[in-house]
């Protein structure tokens, strides 16, 4: 019940939002955020006590064997827990901010949590495809109406790409549907090995790309760096903080499981792509001069390393990934909400017109050493414990995967310490002399944020217990 | 059979409603009653169906699957009527005879989603192609429109000379022109009999717009009246397809037989797919965009029709659905604008938000996006290919095709949400929105439930 209710009340909320005038579009998505979090944290409790009624399955489409059939396990929990977070983090920050027409703006940004939600709780392949597809079309309008100059043609290269990729998982969809024994999409039918060893091995493409695309992994990436640049800041960090997470999301919970063997057969293939993208993006976020493309980059190098870890066939690695899932969708978000702090104040996107921040916005230049330091997973902030696990595992899978991948960490120190440096110190000039200090709602999210990657870093127990039964259902399988 | 015969009298109804009525709005409200009166009696025939099917002096077998069609194509002239019936207006002053002329053509679809002897799918074919004939060549003053119809009536003339040959073809290889018989006889073909149906697949194709026999359908969608384009390229393009997959799925039905057409039809399939769609990306102007669209679609349609499964029978009949609502949804705020080119609809978001947003929904419903009909519909036919086994190659070109496709499509929702512009409309009444309202509901309620339709197949 609370997990259909996690999807009702933004969906509600964000149909509602088009008929609101003023700023009632504002408070109805403060609103709606903070039942979506108090539900989320209901449903943490309820896992912990009673899990199975989390589930819920309804009759839908009786001639083909699909079913509403709605759940949460520990890794769908995190997920939801994550959106609901993001998206009221998003909504306060950007609350003394105006946007042209707002009703649609929150409308469309509240039927994308609804979208997002769905794909973490679908326990039914067809329901699964559905959301994921739904998610996509309120991002596209988000970005194309509120982006920057080269919006339109930038979004529309993400729409088509991801499409699809989207197509062709549905065809590797009906194609295991029709191998069912009895018919049907249920999560449960679907993993329960009635494919072909042959045919998982294409198969395993079908869905692969489906999910590389909205990771994205090298060499699917080609649309990333331009849609995360030309967003409106808020739709970015849905894109970056939550939405990518639907392609890892996608592999742990459906590939991994559905086509054990076809992942076994090419997980060389795609660890070294996911590597190749780790060091691509890497090199290539050291040279931006840009700080939305940088982040955008920085994001790519931190995806690569998820998705090779989760074919590493590990089960700390898998678990380093699901609690990375998590904590990189915080650190990201933190990070673009200082870049869009700062764009709010001085208007610019370019790290050489920086400078100097520090010593006229303090508060700015704390809270931006942090998150960088736990995007770069520094011992003790919530990545580190991530890519340690996940490190661990590449290691046991290949030595030399590992060490290609551990210059990772090094690249990430060189790009993240090179923005912070351009950005808070060095000489100010005339632009960045005026750059206001921390609004109060502003600063609530910060602190928000670097607790979280305080208390995760220090004591990251209950995030690991929470996915561990997650784990250990894919290791069963796979 | 009700269906047949209330169609064929309402077109003579229609004839005389010209000559009785003056008034436009009242002719077009008879036409509207009128149809209503065929959809009971289509539906009242029903009760009269005990074991499945009724066959009619071996000419004409009436089922629930026959009787489902009707209902859609029907329904969906109903919309079709509600939403444009008032632009007959501006083709020309026949405005009764332009709707006698499109109840003959319902006739002649009824015929075709009934028809069990193959003089009768002729009979089928040839009612539903003369009055697009002359629908084409309405708009007597734009020599486009007379263009048209003469290149519609040269070419389809031609194809139904081929079909004609084909089934003399059959009828002297087989002696039967009954599907019962023929898929009886269907395991012990001869040469003769494939060459006829090699000649039928051909000129069914023409009809439907596959390609390589799709190169009148630019043209003549292009040069017919908007408003007339919206029925052929939907209902009309429906009943071609029930001929088809009825057709080949009944008599055509042996083992080898089947694969020796299915290899046929599926090379024109991957050739409708790919020149459809590819096409459709490079037009400026909406209408001729759809006129490729339609061709696009009826690659997927095709899909249906080689697979010879459930799935298909129910993905045709989706399809037929999703695609003609959506289509005459477009083609009827098409036609309240002023200009037919992407850049017509510019702003159009700003100007009237009602119509873009329906737009918005029958486009995404034509790009198969999930909760609108055309998703299920496209399902529905991937499902069925893949089912075949041997089609794969096909389905990944479809899939391929309907990526491609989101591009043309989408372009209409950029034009009309994120380009600045100014649109001249023609006066939109509260009414035509409601309509409008009602028609993208139905798509949006049958992509959530497409059981409400396929309960009955």
């Amino acid at each position: 019940m609370l997990t259909v209710l996690l999807i009702l009340i933004p969906l509600v909320a964000g149909l509602v939002t088009f008929g609101l005038k003023g700023s009632g579009p504002k408070a109805l998505g403060l609103v709606a955020s903070l039942a979506s979090l108090a539900v989320t944290i209901a449903a943490l409790f309820q896992f912990r006590t009673a899990p199975d009624t989390l589930q819920l399955t309804a009759n839908w489409i009786p001639q083909l064997g699909a079913q509403f059939s709605f759940g949460m396990d520990g890794m769908g929990l995190m997920l939801c827990l994550l959106t609901a977070i993001s998206f009221l983090l998003i909504f306060i920050v950007i609350y003394n901010r105006d946007y042209e027409r707002p009703n649609s703006f929150y409308g469309l940004m509240l039927l994308s949590q609804a979208g997002l939600v769905g794909v973490f709780t679908a326990y039914d392949a067809l329901l699964f495809y559905v959301f994921w597809e739904l998610a996509l079309i309120p991002v596209y309008f988000l970005c194309s109406l509120w982006g920057g100059e080269k919006r339109i043609p930038v979004t529309f290269k993400f729409f088509v790409y991801t499409f699809a990729g989207s197509l062709l998982m549905l065809v590797g969809l009906i194609y295991i549907y029709l191998q069912t024994p009895d018919h049907s999409f249920s999560y449960a039918s679907f993993i329960s090995g009635a494919v072909a060893p042959q045919d998982q091995s294409w198969l395993f493409w079908l869905f692969f790309v489906a999910f590389a695309i909205k990771m994205p992994v090298f060499p699917f990436h080609t649309w990333q760096p331009d849609t995360y640049e030309q967003s409106p800041t808020p739709v970015t960090m849905v894109l970056s903080g939550v939405m990518v997470k639907m392609g890892l999301f996608g592999v742990i919970r459906w590939l991994l499981p559905v086509l054990p063997k076809g992942a076994y057969m090419w997980s060389d293939v795609a660890i070294v792509l996911s590597i190749i993208g780790i060091i691509y993006a890497s090199c290539i976020a050291i040279v931006q001069s840009d700080i939305k493309r940088l982040i955008a980059y920085s994001s790519i190098a931190h995806i690569g390393l998820m998705s090779a870890a989760i074919f590493t066939n590990n089960e700390q690695s898998l678990q380093g990934v699901m609690v990375q899932l998590f904590n990189h969708g915080i650190n990201i978000i933190g990070l673009w909400i200082i870049v869009e702090i700062i764009q709010n104040r001085l208007k610019i996107k370019n790290l050489n017109e920086m400078g100097g921040i520090a010593q006229y916005a303090p508060g700015i230049a704390i809270f931006l050493v942090i998150i960088s330091l736990a995007n770069i997973a520094l011992p003790l902030t919530n990545g580190f414990i991530g890519e340690f696990l996940m490190f661990s595992g590449l290691f046991q899978y290949n030595v030399w995967f590992m060490a290609v991948a551990g210059l990772g960490i090094i690249l990430a120190a060189v790009y993240t310490l090179n923005m912070v440096q351009k950005v808070i110190f060095g000489q100010s000039n005339g632009l960045t002399e005026t750059t206001t200090d921390l609004k109060s709602n502003e600063l609530l999210v910060l602190i928000i944020i670097v607790g979280m990657i305080l208390v995760f870093g220090f004591y990251p127990k209950p995030m690991l217990e929470l996915v561990s039964g997650t784990t250990e259902l894919v290791n069963k399988v796979y | 059979m009700n269906a047949l015969i209330s169609t064929a009298l309402s077109g003579v109804v229609m004839m005389f409603a010209g000559l009785l009525i003056g008034n436009k709005q009242r002719i077009k409200f008879v036409a509207i009653v009128v149809l209503l009166i065929c959809f009971a009696a289509n539906l009242a025939e029903l009760s009269t169906i005990q074991a499945g099917e009724r066959t009619l002096y071996g000419m004409i077998t009436v089922s629930h699957f026959s009787i489902l069609f009707n209902a859609i194509a029907l329904g969906a002239t109903l919309i079709f009527f509600l939403l444009s019936g008032s632009a007959f207006e501006k083709v020309g002053e026949h405005v009764s005879d332009y709707f006698a002329l499109i109840f003959f053509i319902l006739a002649g679809i009824t015929l075709a989603s009934t028809f069990s002897s193959l003089l009768m799918l002729f009979l089928a074919i040839e009612i539903i192609s003369i009055p697009q004939y002359i629908l084409a060549g309405a708009d007597k003053k734009t020599p486009k429109s007379s263009e048209a119809s003469l290149k519609y009536f040269l070419m389809g003339a031609f194809s139904t000379g081929i079909l004609l040959m084909g089934i003399t073809l059959i009828y002297g290889a087989t002696g039967t022109f009954n599907i019962g018989e023929l898929a009886l006889g269907a395991g012990k073909v001869n040469t003769l009999a494939l060459c006829g149906i090699i000649l039928m697949a051909f000129a069914l194709s023409f009809k439907v717009s596959a390609a390589p026999f799709h190169f009148w359908t630019p043209d003549v969608y292009d040069g017919s009246p908007t408003v007339f384009t919206s029925f052929m390229a939907t209902v009309v393009k429906a009943g071609g397809f029930i001929a088809f997959i009825r057709i080949f799925h009944s008599a055509f039905v042996g083992e080898r037989l089947t694969a020796d057409w299915q290899m046929l039809l599926a090379i024109i399939t991957a050739a409708t797919l790919i020149i459809g769609n590819f096409t459709a990306v490079f037009q400026q102007s909406v209408k001729r965009m759809l006129a490729y669209s339609s061709i696009a679609q009826a690659g997927f349609m095709l899909l249906a029709v080689i697979s010879m499964n459930t799935y298909a029978t129910q993905g045709i009949i989706l399809y037929a659905a999703a695609y003609s609502v959506a289509t005459i949804g477009i083609f009827a705020v098409m036609i309240k604008l002023k200009d037919f080119t992407f850049d017509g609809f510019n702003g159009l978001a700003r100007t009237q938000p009602v119509l873009a947003i329906t737009t918005t929904i029958f486009v995404c419903s034509l790009a198969g996006i999930p909760l609108t009909a055309g998703f299920f519909a496209k399902y529905f036919v991937l499902a069925a290919a893949i089912q075949q086994g041997n089609l794969l190659w096909l389905v990944i070109t479809a899939v391929i095709c309907a990526a491609i496709s989101a591009y043309y499509y989408f372009r209409v929702i950029i034009a009309m949400y994120f380009k600045q512009g100014e649109v001249e409309t023609e006066e939109i009444t509260g009414g035509f929105k409601l309509m409008l309202i009602i028609t993208a509901a139905i798509v949006i309620l049958l992509g959530i439930f497409p059981g409400l339709l396929l309960q009955f197949v």
